[in-house]
């Protein structure tokens, strides 16, 4: 009767294999959504980058000779909106909607049909955002500030608007998710304080999308009645405020950077302590330190508008409250080296990923406190000093963790082993790229190069041709990285259930995961981070075969 | 044996893992609710701001207020007359629930057709300056919710012909449709207080 069963579940398992085709299709399984998210989103980079790269080569002559300024402001527009709205927030929900159910052993989500609708907005988001190069693409930048937004192409900008307005929508539909998943369906075992750190920051990262993307829809409907039906709410000329809108824009728009590097701090998290074979050092101060950031992001946003005339007294209370980002901060990045300190290291893809990723993500922490201060801002207000702290922040940070995450859960999501060599030089070549590119820029900026303005200065050129050169160094790097994917999705070896020995749940089962993610109900036998505590590696894996096939029996 | 193996498998699906875990619809609505008060929260900073930034607010306009407030009156009741559908379907009392509810489309479409009937009194237009922008854009995007809030209503009207649709246990569209309908209520108290009253202190 038993082996009957068995039986019976086995072809009702291999009846529901997972086919190319259901990756194409409005499915509801969160793993499937998981790889969508992840691969459009990279799809989306490469379209990103390539503009970068035109922009990148435009800027290695100080004449605008490769692109027209009009192009170039399409570019820099195009570039900036797409690595933010469809590469850095999709990958993060890439991995919220894969690792979230696995990691506190549910089945799928809270409502798997709200996530695939969430997903399905994405691409006609993307694709509408890529249309407006017909129509002539929006010039504002990713910020559109009026009035320069209502005078430089109506369709284009509106196309802009539109796109944000579904991709929002999108992140808010995620974040509902997420945050019920979180809260609500953990296995019995798991309070709070024994799931995984991914799914802490993935609940601050939620809150900030609920309380902050909202409010950039409020702005883009005001942004649209004065773009299209004439009124002027933003419009100086008819008696608007342009400050007000850049309040409401960055009312989202710095909590949107939090909502880009809060998830990467928690794959961090995770990856950290399994290749450093090390219980994570504070445990609740990540935790906790995730939801401080969740609030201090809330109430820092007009560090951006330094020199919008803004008031003194309230320039000091968001220069105070942008510095106290610091801490928190801080002490996540004092408890990764903690980890670190004294580990058994591996120095494999996502190990170098996630070290690459501390230190760049500190340069780029130390020069955002320096920009936090207010006379050093308005000192470099809308320079490459400015381009240089978020690149760092967001490819540094956002990135390089994302690729941590990438390598490290690749044989989970696919079932195959990536090469190790070729996952190497990619992340050689990406560190060295990335510095090349970004690190001139700091320099720039302090000598006075403004953003945003193909023509510059012949004194800035020699830097901007280190620049340049770092940026076509960053365009070679996706090379072994595409080639390492699909050669290892076609030839790589089958992976293990749990190649890392690591300890969290979603280890627990097959990789891939079969449907309904696990064959047992899981079990939750240690804390996500007991590395090295009582047991020897070897001896755990087995555990975990002995305790499921304890439970099988039963 | 292998039928009964399948049939007992198929029985064990349909009480399904799935409903193993309790309703978490809710709390997700509970949570877009919170997304939806922040627009209306990004309006209504932007209205302080030009409230407290332009000393010569609002342009002279003098908004009647008569049809306003017997329109907030109706509006107020009937997230009270809803309240007794939910009262009602929690006896498994489904007529009184259609009945409550349908009293409380029948409010909101008088309020929907009062905002009408102003628009076209008001005497000025969208564009003529930025009160009246304000004015058109804040009532106009809670119109749209106090529509989608019908369309719940409706639906969940639909579904109570259905037999058996909604008891005493099983009624989340109720729920929901009401949770909505309150909440397009209180934004309109906000709403109605800037809009309406706060310039009177000028």
């Amino acid at each position: 009767m038993v082996s009957n069963t068995e039986v019976v579940k086995k072809e009702h398992r291999e009846r529901r294999e997972r086919r190319l085709i259901d990756y194409f299709t409005f499915n509801t399984d969160h793993k499937v959504i998981g790889i969508q998210y992840l691969v459009t989103s990279f799809l989306f980079y490469f379209i990103g980058g390539a503009f970068a790269e035109a922009m990148r080569t435009e800027l290695a002559t100080p004449n605008p000779d490769f692109l027209s300024p009009e192009l170039y402001n399409q570019m820099f527009t195009l570039h900036g909106t797409i690595m933010i709205f469809l590469w850095i927030v999709p990958a993060g929900a890439a991995f919220a909607n894969y690792l979230i159910p696995l990691m506190i052993g549910a089945e799928d989500m809270a409502f798997p049909r709200l996530n695939a609708v969430a997903f399905w907005l994405l691409p006609p988001g993307g694709l509408l955002l890529i249309a407006s190069l017909l129509v002539g693409a929006p010039q504002a930048g990713w910020t559109s500030y009026p009035p320069l937004s209502l005078m430089t192409g109506k369709w284009g900008q509106e196309m802009w608007i539109l796109s944000i307005l579904l991709l929002g929508t999108s992140s808010i539909l995620g974040a509902i998710n997420f945050a019920t998943t979180i809260l609500k369906m953990r296995i019995k075992d798991m309070d709070l304080h024994s799931m995984p750190l991914f799914c802490w920051s993935m609940l601050a990262t939620s809150a900030l999308i609920l309380l902050s993307t909202p409010v950039l829809a409020s702005a883009l409907i005001l942004l649209s009645f004065d773009l299209i039906a004439g009124t002027s709410f933003f419009n100086p000329a008819g008696g608007g405020d342009p400050v007000v809108y850049q309040h409401l824009f960055w009312f989202y728009s710095h909590p949107a950077v939090y909502i880009m590097i809060l998830p990467f701090f928690g794959v961090i998290s995770e990856v950290i302590p399994v290749h450093s074979r090390k219980p994570i050092f504070g445990y609740r101060a990540i935790a906790y330190s995730s939801l401080a950031i969740s609030f201090l992001g809330l109430i820092v946003w007009a560090h951006h508008m330094f020199t919008s005339g803004t008031p003194g007294w309230l320039r000091m209370f968001f220069m105070a409250t942008t510095m106290l980002v610091a801490v928190p901060t801080g002490i996540k990045v004092f408890s990764w080296c903690a980890t670190m300190w004294g580990g058994k290291i591996s120095l494999n893809t996502p190990m170098l990923f996630a070290i690459g990723f501390v230190s760049s993500f500190l340069i780029g922490g130390l020069t955002g406190v320096m920009l936090a201060s207010v006379p050093f801002d308005i000192h470099v207000h809308d320079t490459y000093f400015v381009v240089g702290h978020f690149h760092y922040v967001l490819f540094g940070g956002s990135a390089l963790a994302l690729f941590a995450g990438f390598y490290h859960w690749f044989p989970k999501m696919t079932g195959k082993n990536y090469n190790e060599t070729l996952g190497r030089l990619h992340f050689i070549l990406t560190f060295l790229g990335f510095n090349i590119t970004f690190m001139p820029m700091h320099q720039l900026g302090l000598m006075g190069m403004n953003r945003r303005i193909a023509l510059y200065d012949p004194s800035f050129q020699p830097l901007n041709l280190i620049s340049t050169a770092g940026a076509y160094l960053l365009a070679i790097s996706t090379i072994p990285f595409i080639i390492n994917v699909v050669w290892s999705l076609l030839k790589g070896t089958k992976a293990e259930r749990n190649p890392w020995n690591a300890l969290t749940l979603e280890w627990q089962t097959a990789s891939p995961p079969v449907m309904e993610n696990f064959e047992e109900e899981p079990i939750l036998w240690s804390g996500p981070y007991d590395y090295g505590i009582d047991t020897s590696p070897e001896a755990t894996a087995q555990s975990v075969e002995e305790m499921l096939a304890d439970v099988a029996s039963k | 044996m292998t039928t009964t193996t399948i049939e007992s498998q198929v029985a064990l699906e349909a009480k399904g893992r799935h409903h193993h875990h309790p309703d978490h619809r809710l709390f997700g609505l509970i949570l877009f609710l919170v997304a939806e008060g922040m627009i209306f929260f990004g309006l209504f900073s932007a209205y302080l701001i030009y409230f407290a930034t332009i000393p010569q607010w609002p342009f002279g306009i003098e908004l009647d207020l008569f049809l306003p407030s017997i329109n907030t009156l109706i509006l107020i009741s009937s997230s009270f007359v809803m309240h007794q559908g939910q009262r009602a379907i929690k006896k498994d009392d489904v007529r009184g629930l259609q009945f409550w509810f349908s009293l409380t489309a029948i409010m909101g479409i008088i309020f929907l057709l009062g905002q009408g009937y102003e628009y076209t009194h008001a005497g000025f237009g969208l564009t003529d300056n930025l009160f009246a922008s304000c004015f058109y854009v804040l009532t106009g995007f809670h119109g749209l919710h106090v529509t989608a809030g019908l369309l719940f209503i409706f639906a969940t009207l639909w579904r109570s012909f259905i037999p058996g649709h909604y008891s005493k246990e099983r009624h989340f569209g109720v729920e929901a449709s009401e949770l909505y309908w309150h909440f397009v209520d209180v934004v309109w108290i906000v709403l109605f207080t800037l809009v309406y009253l706060l310039p009177l202190t000028r």
